[in-house]
């Protein structure tokens, strides 16, 4: 898809991401510039250098701990004046976790909350306020959350908890927006399963996984429309609807 | 095996006959690829490189053993468009770099039949494309490569600095080293179209006359043969040529592929009749097209690529492909002969491609292509029937003084292989040692 507007700026927090790095691919392409962030320098400029063959207009990297939240406004800043401006800001980091852990091991429960969580309120604050800012309405501010905060299930739920509170912070911003003038769109991708290195310990195949790709091309529509939330690939809003609303005397039964 | 690899039960490659057991690990950089290389030399065991996938038989899989998947090894390094010279890793497809390139005017020296390939595996099976009369196979382009190996760690190979590595890399069927990354020289291109010639084969000996006469005009040149016609229309078929448009724009291909096959289809889909039909259809379609017409260059290269997993038409038992290459002194005799032996047979598939190849020699040891006529078609796998024809077949290209492709080989036996590629020893002195394929196991032992 191309859009007729001049390349975004795009500050991309996690931009090793397997899916950050797709979309990222897609938006080069398109002339878009770039800052990246993460917490490994060699990957960042291996990164950088991808997206200025395909097409970015520039790249420059910030290594960084996403955990660091002192340092959001000030990441902001460098992005703003790296690009001379910002209006896309794309947050995929995240971390799995170890459930069995996180149930006997409350600093596991901790940093699975930290990353996915709490920290990530910090920085959704900050690029709202970056993107009001700069940006107007031309802004978007994209997350990726997960299916897994829909309905709390016995395999991942403390992981599920953090991503549901993402989804409720987007969700409340993209309604604070939806009532201003000239306000950036809040859109929140609802992941199910993806083939990434997240995902590696577990044995894929079938029709339910989604290739990294896959998940690009659908962030890369719903910087342009749509949303707030996006359940990607779409068909797990229905089953995401069915768990839902499957009754506890059955959902109990059910292994997931 | 460490927590890198991790077991996948049922790995197959694109004939779908061999399907076995492999430690699987997909490395996310390729610092982290060149790693696992000791770690397997340390365990006593081995692996091997894999890409896409698309090679047919047993080359691309080390059963029982472990495979480094190159899927994450796909980012560019550097592009300069001005000079047409693109470095990128070996796991990022030519559908990835003709997207990039062909917007700035640029294409690859040459190209398979499909685009789903690797540059790690368009270099370890050095394949070939419709110029290979020209331009020769994608070895003869490239500039210098990275190559890892467990015993002397990453490597800089060059021509000149790694004469023996460069040489038995190319066509080297992945056993030399995991490469790691790729410089290429582009050819430039004015559009993305290609100006068809397209005429009829009234048999096989029309085939050798016109392809020598097509081959000064036309830079692409292929056959499509139906392989169901005797007599005297044995090797009746469609004769295409190409040379690149000057004008039409440069829109590359589209992002993805079309609808793919949901399932297996029926074991009963092909069989005689249908493929007759088939063949006849496809001829009176082709030759129903103008004689000359403009096409893009997806259609022209790539025709299969607008199916996806086109292989499942074979059904659950998989398909064999058959490629040979025979030198021009013995060709017309044994193409006709072994034409002749799959029409009696009635098992030959709707895909029969038969091309001249060229003399521009290739730096590989082991590389297919030798000046001479290339004869390609599936077998749907019937089981010893199907075998039983493979092996006429092989006796016939074996007293030609031919050989076959290893890419899409899955049974030859080793005394076959090694008349065919007298230089395999050398490859075999040059193996890392942590590296074996099911492939490399038959034909050495
Ligand atoms: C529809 C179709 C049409 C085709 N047409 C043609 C054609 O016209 N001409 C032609 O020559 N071939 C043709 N082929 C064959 C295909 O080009 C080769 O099999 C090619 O090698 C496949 O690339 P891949 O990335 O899928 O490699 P794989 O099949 O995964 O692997 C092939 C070999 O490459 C090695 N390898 C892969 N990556 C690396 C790496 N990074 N370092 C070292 N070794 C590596 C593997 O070990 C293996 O030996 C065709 C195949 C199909 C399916
Ligand atoms: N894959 C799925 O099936 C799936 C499903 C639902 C939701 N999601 C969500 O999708 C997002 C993207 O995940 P992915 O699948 O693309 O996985 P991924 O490739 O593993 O990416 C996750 C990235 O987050 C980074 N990260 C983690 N903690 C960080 C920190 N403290 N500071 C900086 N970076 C940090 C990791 O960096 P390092 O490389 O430095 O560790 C990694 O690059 C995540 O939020 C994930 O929760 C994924």
């Amino acid at each position: 898809m191309t859009e007729t507007r001049s390349p975004r700026k795009v500050l991309i927090l996690g931009a090793l991401s397997a899916m950050a790095a797709a979309t990222a691919r897609r938006l080069a392409a398109q002339g878009a510039e770039f800052v990246l962030t993460g917490r490994k320098a060699d990957a960042l400029e291996r990164e950088a250098n991808d997206l200025k063959a395909r097409g970015a207009g520039s790249v420059s990297i910030q290594v960084i701990d996403l955990l660091e939240t002192s340092r959001c406004d000030a990441v902001m800043d460098l992005a703003v004046e790296a690009m001379g401006g910002l209006d896309t800001v794309l947050v995929f980091y995240g971390i799995l976790g170890d459930q069995a852990q996180a149930e006997t091991d409350p600093q596991e429960a901790e940093r699975i909350i930290a990353v996915n969580y709490s920290s990530a309120v910090h920085w959704v604050m900050a690029a709202a306020r970056a993107l009001e800012a700069h940006a107007g309405s031309s802004g978007v501010l994209l997350t990726a959350s997960s299916v897994a905060g829909d309905r709390g299930r016995r395999s991942n739920f403390v992981y599920g908890s953090a991503k549901a509170g993402l989804s409720v912070l987007m969700q409340g911003l993209a309604h604070k927006w939806a009532a201003q003038d000239n306000a950036p769109r809040a859109v929140n991708l609802k992941l199910g399963f993806v083939d990434t290195p997240m995902t590696d310990g577990i044995e894929k195949g079938g029709p339910l996984w989604a290739k990294p790709d896959d998940i690009a091309a659908i962030a890369e529509r719903a910087l342009v429309k749509g949303g707030p939330n996006v359940y990607a690939p779409w068909f797990w809003r229905f089953i995401m609807l069915a768990i839902r609303v499957t009754p506890f005397f059955v959902f109990n039964k059910v292994n997931l | 095996m460490t927590s890198d690899f991790h077991p996948q039960t049922a790995k197959r490659s694109w004939g779908r006959v061999v399907e076995a057991h492999h430690d699987v690990a997909r490395p996310g950089s390729p610092e982290a690829a060149a790693a696992l290389l000791p770690v397997l030399q340390d365990r006593g065991e081995t692996g091997l490189p894999i890409g896409l996938g698309r090679s047919y038989g047993d080359s691309n899989l080390n059963p029982d053993g472990a495979l480094i998947e190159t899927a994450r090894l796909d980012h560019y390094i550097e592009f300069d468009p001005d000079a047409g010279v693109l470095r990128a890793e070996a796991g990022v497809s030519l559908d990835d770099i003709l997207r990039l390139i062909v917007p700035r005017g640029w294409f690859l020296p040459t190209t398979p039949g499909t685009r789903y390939v690797t540059l790690g595996g368009a270099i370890a099976n050095d394949v070939h494309g419709k110029n290979h009369h020209l331009a020769g196979s994608f070895g003869c382009h490239l500039r210098r490569f990275t190559l890892a190996r467990s015993d002397r760690g990453v490597l800089d190979i060059r021509p000149d600095s790694e004469p023996d590595l460069f040489a038995a890399t190319i066509g080297g069927l992945g056993l030399t080293g995991l490469i790691l990354d790729v410089e290429l020289q582009l050819v430039p291109i004015r559009s993305a179209c290609i100006d068809q010639h397209v005429e009829p084969l009234r048999n096989v000996d029309a085939f050798f006359d016109i392809a020598e006469a097509r081959a000064t005009d036309y830079e692409h040149t292929v056959a499509w043969i139906d392989c169901t016609a005797r007599g005297d229309r044995l090797g009746q078929g469609v004769f295409s040529s190409g040379n690149w448009a000057a004008s039409g724009g440069l829109e590359p291909h589209a992002a993805k592929a079309g609808p793919a096959l949901p399932v297996d289809a029926p074991g009963f889909a092909l069989n005689p009749l249908t493929l007759r039909a088939f063949n006849m259809v496809y001829r009176r379609v082709q030759l129903l097209k103008p004689q000359n017409s403009r096409v893009h260059y997806a259609g022209f290269f790539h025709p299969l690529d607008s199916i996806r997993d086109w292989n499942r038409l074979y059904g659950a038992r998989g398909f064999y492909q058959y490629q040979s290459v025979i030198p021009f002194d013995t060709a017309r005799e044994a193409t006709r002969e072994m034409l002749d032996r799959i029409a009696r047979s009635g098992q030959g598939s709707f895909l029969a491609v038969l091309k001249t190849l060229g003399d521009r020699p290739s730096p590989g040891l082991m590389s297919f292509p030798m000046p001479g006529v290339t004869l390609a078609l599936d077998f749907a796998n019937a089981g010893t029937k199907t075998l039983q024809l493979m092996a006429e077949l092989d006796a016939l290209v074996k007293s030609s003084g031919g050989r076959l492709y290893p890419a899409k080989d899955g049974r030859i036996s080793a005394d076959m292989f090694q008349q065919g590629y007298p230089e395999w020893e050398r490859v075999e002195t040059l193996r890392d040692p942590a590296l074996s394929s099911a492939f490399w196991r038959r034909v050495t032992s």
